[in-house]
């Protein structure tokens, strides 16, 4: 179960913004997914590995030499808005 | 040759009339720019208005609209990535370009590849060619439906939990998902890093094969590659014999229309009649991998997605606060399916709840992943049907997500084991309520790096199905 | 140490975070840079573009283990990355990578303050807060600078062992001069390669509990943190005592004013759902890189400052000195090799006494800029242990060597500073100072040793300063007792 809460909390962390309408539809499916999901609590995994990826692979590494860089224009060139070569955000500081 | 010749080649028998001179590289890229135009399934997202002289050694390939392309619009079928164009190529387009096989153009898909039936793109659904009321699958619908109605020869696809596998089965054509790891994910945009893998959908195994050992490798910019030891040669095989194939009929109860699971029983007896063994194994947490999948699969795209934030490429919704404009952007960029996922893996991952859900989730993989260890040591592939169903109506599931997501209980173990598995057209079947035949896939799993013997398998099959190509009336 | 008074006790740890000088970044082949024009140094992964996938840079992974091996710590057997979640404009895919829960070295100590963690991590971009001149009316932006975006960076970690700010200084000099000796950062608090936090709590002496902490945020210099410290130990100690109740907040130290105000705290707490990156494969260092880390370990500053104190007798001031600042022991070890007759100790003293004095002195020039060599300060100490010139001559030659860049051997010679050793000459001036100042032969005579003083000035004064002040006095006392 997943209430209306919740479900705000998550939409918070996650940086969505959720109509009333929305939050209760999401509140409704997500529970009906996790009720789904709840059947892995019926297995008994302890002292199982959890597996992360399938690769067995360790220090799979780069040398410390220099790559192709992009110009400045071509680092902004997808910004949806730029200054002076720069990404252009509002201020983290700003009063809404 | 005309057009409509050069349209009917597979893509070795072009790059073989490439090779002597037969046929020209631009009579290729023209023929196939010109089926592509004539599209009308909404396959394609992009297609080039004008082309650079380009030498082709082989037919264009249709690439699914998540692998991005210095300079040409990606998007993921998504809104948030509109008007992106990549400063760089990924490494699977790279490849196919070094081996003269040139972009044909961007083919539609469910948004980030979320979906199981390419209703969840932002620019309209892709529509089945063998009954256009219909889906083609998904994620990768577009990539799918350009090549079963004969738009594209052949195309790129990611599959995550069955994306590039069902919507071949649905579309009658061939479709494989390697081993993780055998191809670089390098450029190719994250839905749940653990689990994509790039591969081919073709019309035929040997085409498969030929994509394949062109775009298999290890990748220095992809830290999780392999390649494929020993590589893949040409698919050689007329019979089956001295091989075993797994059926794990327990999970298959689960749930298989009647008419699918005729065409499998049909493609067993095709088995023995070449001379495999069939026999049952068991698969005891199979049925799990749906549920951890939609844990795995959702926490790690909930990461992934993080990044559309309208700071440094996409659609930006305008605010005066940082938080207001991440939250109106995200809100108006991803679709319903997506933000549902997001929230899912958000959650999952959330304080308090990781334990019970992600860290179970990858334990229960382990244990899926074990069960085809233990399986592969009595068999040499585990059968299954790709999808529980035929192709299904158009609005169909879009109410109901965990019925949706049930389209790949067969397809995300092997997603979840990280072993390759591929879908060939087994037959056609009428759907459960009725209505003209659609095509019914057959897969086939193989352990880890197994492809050349899995490819071997499936052509001596393909042979002996003898199913009846693609539908495509379109371009012709 | 300080305590803030007998009633209470400071508990302060640190996280000290490193960027490393390797050449690239720690996931893609940019250059790192300090000071270049906006996103010069950027590309489709650092930008957190699309598709894009972090291949760890390996010499990153050498400079933590060369920091694990000198901290003491041990090194875990496979590490492996998380990625921790926050959504900020510099941090480009919104998530960090960075370790968790097995970080690539744990445990390990430093002159008694024990080492909790070092981990690799990934640094974010630099953002320049722009005011109202935006385009959108009326209101701030800030603009975003990738350049710094994913230099590597080793954030260490220490148990809450240290007690004042005067130690949090002295110790964070320490581990500075530690990581500058092994040649893996700038350590430049200024620019931002070595950025500390400093985590506060103050509770009843002997108690074992920990007291609620405030964090104070990446102080420019460690002086100013130590500042800052003495100032936040005071504040939580007059609220306790008044029966309040410390609040956890991140607190700014401006040093301009000498006070502190909590930074405005962040909307909700932070839920940064760390989950094992799954594009990265652990790092399991193999006995070669691990010898390699051993066996490229230099002489590290606390080891030195013993030897210079236990094995060369050298005062403890100095021997601090020339261990923290990597340029000093340079120097030092350099004065050593060109002269090796001359007194640890005494070269000591005039590197760290006469002539750090005497570059204060003239304009505040730093030893690296100073145009004396280790060669020519070991020649003057040299000539001084000879006696062949006067302390008092030779500091008048150091002059010459810091303004002029001057020899001391042709200063000495040139302006015929050598000291009389000619002791018929010396004795000579000291019975004609005996002669012209009879009062205070008198009072030497009578019992009175301090009027020796002035027939000793008179003597060097006649000399030009060419003699050795020990001598004379030792002639003085010769003549007025031996009658």
């Amino acid at each position: 179960m997943i209430d209306r809460e919740q479900v705000a909390h998550v939409a918070r962390l996650a940086r969505l913004k959720l109509s009333e309408e929305e939050a209760g539809e999401f509140a409704v499916e997500l529970s009906a997914i996790l009720d789904h999901v709840d059947l892995l609590a019926s297995v008994d995994t302890d002292g199982v590995e959890p597996t992360t990826h399938v690769v067995e692979l360790v220090n799979v590494l780069r040398e410390d030499v220099p790559g192709i860089e992009l110009t400045v224009q071509q680092a902004t060139a997808n910004a949806p808005e730029s200054e002076d070569g720069a990404f252009r955000v509002p201020s983290p500081q700003a009063e809404a | 040759m005309d057009s409509g010749g050069i349209l009917g080649l597979t893509g070795a028998e072009t790059a073989g009339a490439l090779e002597s001179g037969e046929i020209a590289s631009d009579e290729v890229i023209g023929a196939w720019d010109r089926a592509a135009a004539s599209d009308d399934l909404n396959s394609w997202l992009w297609l080039p208005e004008a082309r650079e002289q380009e030498e082709a050694t082989g037919a264009p390939v249709a690439i699914k609209d998540i692998f991005c392309t210095e300079g040409i619009p990606t998007t993921a079928g998504s809104r948030i990535l509109e008007g992106y164009l990549p400063p760089y190529d990924s490494t699977a387009v790279a490849k196919l370009r070094a081996a003269g096989l040139p972009v044909l153009g961007k083919t539609n898909m469910d948004e980030f590849a979320m979906g199981s039936s390419n209703e969840n793109s932002a620019f309209g659904p892709v529509l089945n060619p063998w009954d256009r009321t219909r889906v083609p699958g998904g994620s990768s619908g577009g990539s799918a439906a350009c090549v079963a109605g004969g738009t594209a020869l052949w195309a790129l696809g990611t599959d995550t939990g069955g994306s590039i596998r069902q919507p071949a089965a649905l579309c009658g054509i061939v479709g494989l998902k390697p081993t993780y790891g055998a191809i670089s994910r390098f450029g190719m945009i994250a839905f749940a890093s653990s689990l994509d893998q790039c591969g081919p959908l073709t019309t035929n195994v040997t085409d498969a094969a030929m994509l394949l050992s062109i775009l298999e490798g290890r990748d220095p910019l992809d830290s999780t590659s392999t390649g494929i030891p020993g590589g893949i040669v040409p698919p050689e095989g007329e019979d089956l014999s001295g091989l075993t194939f797994g059926v794990p009929r327990s999970f298959l109860e689960k749930g298989v229309d009647p008419g699918v699971g005729d065409v499998f029983e049909r493609s067993l007896t095709e088995i023995e009649s070449l001379g495999g063994t069939v026999v049952e194994v068991e698969l005891p947490h199979a049925e799990l991998g749906i549920s951890a999948y939609y844990i795995l699969a959702p926490a790690e795209a909930s990461t992934n997605l993080s990044r559309y934030d309208g700071v440094r490429y996409g659609m930006r919704v305008e605010e005066r606060d940082l938080v207001e404009m991440y939250e109106q952007t995200r809100s108006l960029g991803f679709g319903r399916e997506v933000k549902r996922r997001i929230m899912l893996g958000t959650y999952a991952l959330s304080s308090g709840y990781y334990d019970a859900y992600y860290a179970r989730a990858q334990r229960v993989r382990t244990l899926i992943a074990r069960d085809f260890e233990t399986a592969f040591e009595q068999v040499d592939f585990v059968v299954t049907p790709t999808s529980p169903s035929v192709a299904f109506e158009i609005g169909e599931k879009v109410g109901d997500p965990w019925t949706m997501y049930l389209n790949d209980l067969f397809t995300v173990p092997m997603s979840l084991a990280g072993i390759p598995a591929i879908s060939i057209p087994a037959g056609l079947s009428e759907p459960a309520g009725g209505g003209p035949e659609l095509p019914v896939g057959l897969q086939l799993a193989a352990p880890a790096y197994g492809e050349q013997k899995l490819l071997n398998a499936s052509i001596a099959l393909e042979k002996s199905i003898g199913f009846e190509g693609r539908t495509g009336e379109v371009g012709r | 140490m300080n305590s803030p008074d007998a009633e209470f006790e400071a508990v302060i740890g640190l996280e000290i975070h490193v960027q490393l000088s390797t050449e690239t970044k720690m996931f893609c082949g940019c250059r790192l840079s300090f000071g270049d024009p906006p996103n010069t140094h950027t590309c489709p992964i650092c930008l957190g573009h699309p598709g894009v996938l972090p291949v760890p840079n390996r010499r990153a992974i050498e400079y933590a283990l060369l920091i694990a091996a000198a901290l003491g710590c041990e090194v875990a057997p496979s590490s492996i990355f998380h990625r921790k979640n926050y959504f900020y404009p510099d941090n480009p895919k919104a998530y960090q990578i960075s370790q968790f829960d097995v970080p690539i070295a744990s445990g390990g100590n430093l002159a008694g303050v024990r080492i909790h963690r070092a981990h690799l991590e990934e640094d974010a971009a630099k953002m320049i807060h722009v005011g109202t001149s935006g385009r959108i009316q009326g209101s701030d932006a800030s603009l975003v600078d990738f350049n710094r975006a994913g230099t590597p960076l080793v954030e260490i970690v220490t148990e809450p062992d240290l007690t004042s700010g005067a130690q949090v200084r002295e110790w964070g000099q320490l581990l500075r001069a530690t990581v500058r000796q092994l040649g893996v950062s700038d350590v430049n608090m200024e620019e931002g390669s070595l950025r500390c936090d400093a985590n506060v709590s103050i509770r009843p002496k002997g108690s074992d509990q920990l007291g609620t902490k405030t964090e104070m945020k990446n102080m420019n210099s460690f002086r100013f943190l130590e500042r800052g410290i003495e100032a936040e130990i005071e504040r939580q100690t007059g609220i306790l005592r008044n029966g309040g109740q410390v609040v956890q907040e991140t607190l700014h130290f401006d040093p301009a004013t000498g006070e502190l105000h909590p930074l405005r705290s962040k909307e909700e707490a932070h839920d940064y759902r760390y989950m094992p990156e799954p594009d990265l494969v652990p790092v399991a260092p193999d006995s070669g890189m691990l010898e390699a880390a051993a066996a490229a370990l230099p002489e590290l500053p606390e080891a030195r400052e013993a030897r210079y104190r236990d094995e060369l007798g050298i005062q403890e001031g100095a021997a601090r000195l020339m261990s923290v600042e990597t340029a000093w022991a340079e120097f030092f070890e350099g004065m050593l090799e060109s002269e090796p007759e001359i007194e640890p100790k005494v070269a000591a003293n005039w590197l760290t006494g006469e002539l750090a004095a005497e570059l204060r002195r003239q304009d505040d020039i730093s030893l690296g800029s100073s145009p004396v060599t280790p060669a020519n300060l070991a020649r003057l100490v040299g000539m001084v242990q000879a006696k062949r010139v006067s302390n008092a001559s030779a500091k008048d030659v150091l002059v010459k060597m810091v303004s002029e860049g001057a020899d001391p051997e042709q200063v000495v010679v040139g302006e015929g500073l050598e000291q009389i050793s000619d002791s018929g000459e010396l004795e000579s001036i000291v019975d004609a100072v005996i002669e012209a100042n009879p009062g205070p032969a008198g009072e030497v005579l009578g019992g009175n040793e301090k009027a020796i003083g002035a027939l000793v000035g008179a003597v060097m004064k006649e000399a030009g300063g060419r003699v050795d002040g020990g001598e004379v006095n030792r002639l003085l006392r010769e003549r007025l007792t031996a009658d």
